[in-house]
């Protein structure tokens, strides 16, 4: 069953259930829509904590065992309910607002980084048919609507009113803007010969090859894993809240449940960032060679993407900033721009 | 508003006319704010939002492309920069507030009021182009053949535009002191 009969079946019921309370076809319309709203946007949100407790927690138990310690081993098998009750503890912590912040700004912030996050699951390619809205610009609207996260960190730089934090929210912005670009035409040479900015018709179109097995797409992968994980701002791109020297960056003056708002929509990115690697270059949900296709494939390969990035950040200490904007200037974009030229030659020369 | 409620709606019509009505309020308010507040940060704010919400209405107008666009350049490059600017050159107090207004108030609330009167006047009478449009004419690939055919000579002259505006702030931003 697909989603939009799942909703379809959702809609009948709410409506069936409004009508036989005694509420004419129209509230019943109304209230069919609202139900609609709150059901869809719970589901999203719970199924997006669940993937972020569980990567918090795949994280800690990486980097324990990249460092020969153990990591959460107390709550439950395996310390797996260890961020469950990282997540109780934060949401009852008391909610600090420092006096002097900018309060609606501030307010606002780690709300507003949620919802990029959260809708970037709507291209989300689990399997052949199983993306919940395939559009033709899939690709597109992940870029666009990644770019809105950049208002939500200059708004909680900016409103924590603190020269941290504000110096955090100007270099995750100079270092987003920076590697969104190289990140953008990495993909290029793959929408060029998909002939298509929909998930659904890349991931066709590596049914048998997958974009990863040739000479550019090495290049476009390597690149784009390099920005994909400056723009998540992890190691060895952390220079926006380097602890060391900023405490937290943007996110210093937040606590409880504004701080793990923040932590949720890292994580998120993160599967974001696996997710659109493992689609464009990765074969989604196909196996190499026509061996088999599978929704497993598409999650395991974005949880070894996952695992690829966690271990870059126990590995790679972080760069300096000078080193990471001439790095994104003057090595990835001149290198991205030369693949796509060589890729429109190939292409031309083929046709 | 009475013929609203009369007339039974779909649950999809139902979503449509809350989201409409949701998203043009929110433009409306965000607009407000962008005129009204005297911290330049909130009125970017302000910006991003109404340029967001300018996408949702595209989006429920089927331009898809338009909507991602819009938000690509108008939120993730205007008000970017704008932010950038007012960080760059604000302190992190929030001590320093704008005035929206200079000492031409009369001329230019006579100019806004013939133009909202102008508005308000041709709107109505305007025979607005309603049915959809026969074929995706606003498709990626569209586009983008007919920027490098027909359009091909305005488009490589935007770029040139761009790239001496690109030239000449850095020139104007290195300036060594003499």
């Amino acid at each position: 069953m697909s989603l939009l009969e799942l909703t379809d079946k959702l809609i009948q019921w709410v409506s069936e259930m409004a009508r036989t309370q005694g509420y004419s076809p129209e509230w019943a319309g109304f209230f069919t829509a609202i139900a609609i709203m709150l059901a869809v946007g719970g589901f999203v949100l719970g199924f997006i904590s669940v993937v972020a407790m569980l990567l918090i927690w795949m994280e800690r138990k990486v980097s324990g065992h990249m460092q020969s310690r153990i990591g959460p081993n107390r709550v439950g098998p395996f310390g797996l309910f260890q961020s469950i009750a990282d997540a109780v503890k934060l949401l009852l912590k008391e909610d600090i607002a420092p006096k002097m912040v900018d309060k609606p700004v501030w307010w606002l912030a780690p709300i507003i980084i949620v919802v990029p996050a959260v809708l970037s699951f709507l291209c989300f390619p689990f399997h052949k048919g199983w993306i919940p809205l395939d559009l033709n610009l899939g690709l597109l609207f992940i870029m666009a609507i990644g770019s809105v996260s950049v208002i939500a960190i200059f708004m909680a730089g900016y409103g924590s009113n603190n020269k941290y934090s504000l110096i955090g929210g100007m270099r995750t912005v100079a270092q987003i803007i920076s590697y969104e670009v190289p990140a953008i035409l990495a993909i290029v040479p793959v929408v060029m010969l998909a002939g298509s900015l929909s998930f659904g018709q890349i991931i066709e179109a590596q049914s048998f090859r997958w974009n990863l097995f040739s000479l550019w797409g090495i290049v476009s992968f390597i690149i784009y894993v390099i920005s994909g994980t400056a723009e998540i701002n992890r190691t060895p791109f952390d220079i926006p809240e380097a602890e060391s020297e900023l405490v937290a960056g943007y996110h210093t003056e937040y606590s409880g449940m504004k701080f793990a708002l923040f932590f949720v929509a890292e994580y998120t990115n993160m599967v974001i960032v696996s997710m659109i690697a493992s689609a464009v270059f990765l074969g989604g949900y196909y196996l190499p060679f026509g061996l088999g296709a599978s929704p497993v494939w598409m999650l395991l390969k974005v949880f070894a993407m996952i695992f690829l990035l966690m271990w870059f950040r126990w590995t790679f200490p972080r760069l300096r900033v000078d080193q990471m904007m001439i790095f994104g200037w003057k090595v990835l974009l001149p290198i991205s721009f030369a693949n796509i030229a060589w890729v429109g030659i190939w292409m031309a020369l083929k046709l | 508003m009475t013929e609203l409620f009369n007339t039974a709606l779909t649950p999809w019509e139902w979503t449509q006319l809350i989201s409409f009505y949701g998203i043009a309020a929110l433009m409306i308010v965000a607009a407000l704010m962008v005129v009204t507040l005297r911290n330049i940060f909130h009125s970017a704010l302000g910006l991003a939002a109404v340029a967001l919400g300018a996408a949702a209405i595209y989006l429920m107008l089927d331009a898809e492309f338009l909507a991602f666009v819009q938000i690509l350049v108008y939120v993730g490059a205007v008000v970017t920069l704008i932010a950038f600017m007012v960080m760059l050159t604000q302190r992190a107090s929030h001590g320093k507030l704008v005035r929206q207004s200079n000492d031409q108030k009369t001329i230019s609330f006579i100019v806004v009021l013939s133009l909202f009167a102008l508005l308000i006047w041709k709107i109505p009478t305007t025979v607005w182009n309603t049915t959809v449009s026969t074929g995706n004419l606003a498709d990626a690939k569209t586009l983008g053949t007919a920027f490098l055919k027909e359009y091909i000579m305005p488009f490589e002259v935007i770029s040139i535009v761009l790239l001496v505006a690109l030239i000449g702030a850095i020139v104007l931003a290195r300036r060594e002191p003499k």
